[in-house]
């Protein structure tokens, strides 16, 4: 069985490989990641051993808690990223249960993550050659981890797919569990203002070690230390883990073969929303579908919740500082330019537009209202803001004409780009975090190629701008608002009538390229 | 981009002295999807008031057909003339005249159902009290008054078919073009649908129906095309495209693969 299941993925791996090129690229990255990970964490531990085995302990128990809680949560964030071998798919077929679960545990290690996990699993028993005691129970240790990984991911996701099953759970987890991630990196930053002593780490890790996370790793160092009862202690704990997580697994597998998750409707919406308060007009109809679909589709409302995030960082990392000033600006660009990937998130439902007789400008505007309506002000607060809060109240023309001017910009220039390329996102129900195979070059290019421009034609406010704040110059500050203004709404007004146009010309070309995404 | 001729070939109205136009004439259609041609030069011609049922195989080119015949998919070569207007002429003027239910394709299913009806009635320019009251005949008609408010999302996928077909109805179409319209829908709804299109058709509007059930066809139009491979095998009545055979066995016959009964013997035996 396990044997077969081991075959299952790697024929999968192999067709999914030959369905595609961007596959093939996209597995040598995770390939090339991987390594580079691998050989960071291997020369790392191999160093420490070699010159500091002092600081072993603390290393392995804090490196291999952290790999095994990424096994445990990553996959509820990324759900589906290893679906290859759904257990569920095998509910049809007569095979024990028993087997079924040695099967995919086996079959999890197949593929980077399980393989760089094996690798540093083996390196962090390694470096306990110098003491055979040591040396055994790191062995028995880091067998103990993995499986603590590999069972510990399967149990978390068996257990969570009941709750992922239903839509709105997924969508409120997938944002609300990212968040952090974001913020990490310039939490960290922030980490060395407090005064995180030896002291503290010894205990975090004295603490660890006795966890189901850390106890597997901590074992070796205990027997160093002299203490064989502890480390066969914790040994004891790290295999309870391991026996707990497969029953749980085992559990949950049986429940769910038979009660597969199903969908649960909860939302109803009285009425008809946005489409009785807007004007009944074709203009008024498409604003109103693209504001509903800004709070009620998961990947539009994950770009709402991200709008906080980047002056949330900018003032972690550099509060009172003049770069506050470029949260307005910046945040406008990207709010504009949103509407560029609009026709690939309506995805096949598009054609309800191309059947219905609709000018390719009501579309585009249709599409710029709605973002505005959420946009502006947005952005509006987001100069004023940091601008007053900062004591740069002198320099606030300069940053709302830029503002102004650069929301407008990105809004003409998405307007035509929208109506020129579409990429495969992912659909409404899909984990927003899963990236489509395939998707990277045309996204890649016509972001980049967008941007540029978008960039290039917002130069004169940006240049204008600069020079205001750089000589406190009220009369140029002013001159900004009105080359930003004019500049901008010039472009806007060009972008919907040229993107409407070329709308029309390629609608078509355009669902039958989203029809054959896959 | 097609070839500007392609346009400029037939005049619009190729006027026939007494005989009104066609509900749609479709001539000489060609698509190809890379490698694969899907339309090899398709004819044909939808009277006015007809119950028209287009049956074929799978991968027949039928969906592909009626994209072109409706102005989702470009046609290589070919016209499509609905009621004697050039339909990729004048795309937005033709369209206002077509009721639309494609196969394959998602809805914007984050709206809820009484809202996606009422947003293909606004794109077609109804005023806000018509599409109010259409609205909420049509989720009457078909069943959906007490799902009106949920989801599309959350439809099953018969009640995903009815709201497509809402949204095809709501603007009083002229020709209704509907793909695989019963696939996936109950009986019963199935049959209050029959008989909305069957007193549509009385009142002088045109339905196109594809469809994989031969008895629905046999039973339900009144005109009937046979498609495989790209081309038209037959096309006319259904009594005169079947004969005195069944539609079913006359389709078999036409276009044939049928395999002989006797293949998987083993399956007779119990394996224990």
């Amino acid at each position: 069985m396990v044997a077969h299941l081991v075959r299952l993925k790697l024929t999968l791996l192999r067709n999914g490989l030959r369905r595609s090129v961007w596959q093939i690229v996209g597995l040598v990255v995770a390939a090339i990641y991987g390594l580079g990970v691998l050989v960071l964490a291997v020369a790392g531990l191999v160093t420490a051993s070699a010159t500091r085995p002092d600081l072993l302990p603390t290393i392995t128990v804090l490196l291999g808690s952290g790999v095994v809680l990424a096994w445990w949560v990553v996959p509820l964030i990324a759900f589906g990223v290893d679906a290859t071998v759904d257990p569920l798919r095998f509910v049809l077929y007569p095979i024990p249960r028993r087997a079924l679960v040695t099967g995919l545990a086996i079959g999890a290690l197949v593929g980077v993550p399980g393989l760089v996990t094996a690798v540093v699993a083996v390196a962090m028993a390694g470096v306990w050659w110098r003491e055979p005691l040591a040396l055994l129970a790191g062995v028995v240790g880091s067998a103990l981890g993995v499986l603590t990984c590999i069972v510990g991911s399967r149990a978390t996701t068996s257990l969570m797919s009941s709750l992922l099953g239903k839509r709105r759970f997924r969508e409120v987890l997938a944002a609300v569990v990212v968040l952090p991630f974001v913020l990490l990196g310039p939490l960290l930053s922030q980490a060395k203002r407090l005064d995180v002593g030896e002291d503290t780490l010894d205990r975090a890790v004295a603490v660890l070690g006795w966890t189901p996370l850390g106890a597997s790793w901590a074992a070796p160092a205990a027997a160093t230390d002299g203490d064989p009862l502890g480390a066969l202690a914790r040994l004891a704990v790290a295999l309870v883990t391991v026996l707990v997580l497969a029953v749980v697994w085992d559990r949950a597998l049986a429940h769910t073969a038979v009660n597969p998750p199903h969908e649960q409707s909860s939302t109803k919406v009285r009425g008809i929303g946005w489409f009785g308060r807007l004007p009944a007009t074709p203009l008024g109809a498409v604003t109103a579908r693209c504001l509903t679909y800004w709070v009620r589709d998961p990947r539009y409302a994950m770009s709402i919740v991200f709008i906080p995030v980047f002056p949330l960082i900018l003032w972690v990392v550099a509060p009172d500082s003049e770069l506050l000033l470029f949260v307005g600006p910046v945040t406008a660009f990207f709010l504009g330019w949103s509407i560029s990937s609009d026709v690939s998130f309506d995805g096949t439902a598009f054609w309800t537009h191309v059947a219905a007789p609709l000018r390719g400008r009501t579309d585009r505007l249709g599409r710029v209202l709605a973002v505005s309506a959420l946009g502006l002000p947005v952005t509006l607060v987001f100069a004023v803001v940091p601008a007053v809060a900062t004591g740069h109240a002198a320099d606030l023309p300069a940053v709302l004409g830029l503002t102004i001017g650069s929301f407008l910009t990105a809004l003409g220039v998405a307007s035509v780009a929208s109506a020129l390329v579409v990429m495969p996102v992912q659909k409404a129900g899909e984990n927003p975090f899963q990236t489509r195979q395939g998707s990277s070059t045309a996204a890649v290019t016509s972001q980049l190629a967008g941007w540029s421009v978008t960039l290039g034609l917002t130069l004169p406010s940006i240049v204008l701008a600069l020079l205001a704040v750089r000589q406190h110059s009220a009369p140029l500050g002013w001159l900004t608002v009105l080359v930003g203004l004019g500049l901008g709404a010039t472009l806007l007004v060009l972008g919907v009538r040229i993107g409407g146009k070329a709308l029309e010309r390629n609608q078509t070309q355009l669902l039958a390229k989203l029809v054959s995404f896959p | 981009m097609p070839p500007e001729d392609v346009r400029a070939a037939v005049p619009d109205q190729p006027h026939l002295p007494d005989q009104p136009p066609p509900a749609l004439l479709l001539q000489g259609l060609w698509r190809r999807f890379g490698e694969k041609i899907a339309v090899a030069g398709i004819d044909l011609t939808v009277p006015a008031g007809s119950f028209y049922g287009l049956v074929g195989p799978n991968g027949a080119g039928k969906t592909t057909t009626l994209s072109m015949a409706t102005g989702l998919l470009q046609p290589d070569f070919g016209t499509v003339l609905v009621h004697g207007r050039n339909l990729w002429a004048d795309p937005v003027g033709v369209k206002a005249t077509l009721g639309v239910l494609p196969d394959g394709v998602r809805l914007f299913d984050r709206l809820t159902g009484a809202q996606l009806i009422t947003y293909a009635g606004l794109l077609h320019g109804l005023d806000r009290d018509t599409v109010a009251a259409r609205t909420a005949d049509l989720l009457g008609a078909l069943d959906l008054a007490a799902d009106a408010d949920k989801l599309v999302v959350d439809y099953s996928a018969g009640m995903t078919k009815k709201a497509a077909l809402a949204c095809a109805l709501v603007h009083a179409p002229r020709l209704l073009v509907l793909d695989e319209p019963f696939e996936a829908v109950d009986p019963v709804s199935a049959a209050n649908i029959r008989d909305i299109l069957a007193s549509y058709v009385a009142s002088g509007g045109t339905v196109i129906v594809s469809s994989h059930v031969m008895d629905l066809v046999q039973r339900m139009c009144d005109h009937v095309a046979v498609i495989a491979g790209g081309h038209v095998l037959a096309a006319g009545t259904v009594d005169d495209v079947r004969g005195d055979a069944s539609l079913e066995d006359r389709f078999v016959e036409l276009v044939g693969g049928r395999v002989g009964g006797e293949g998987l013997a083993w399956l007779r035996t119990s394996s224990d």
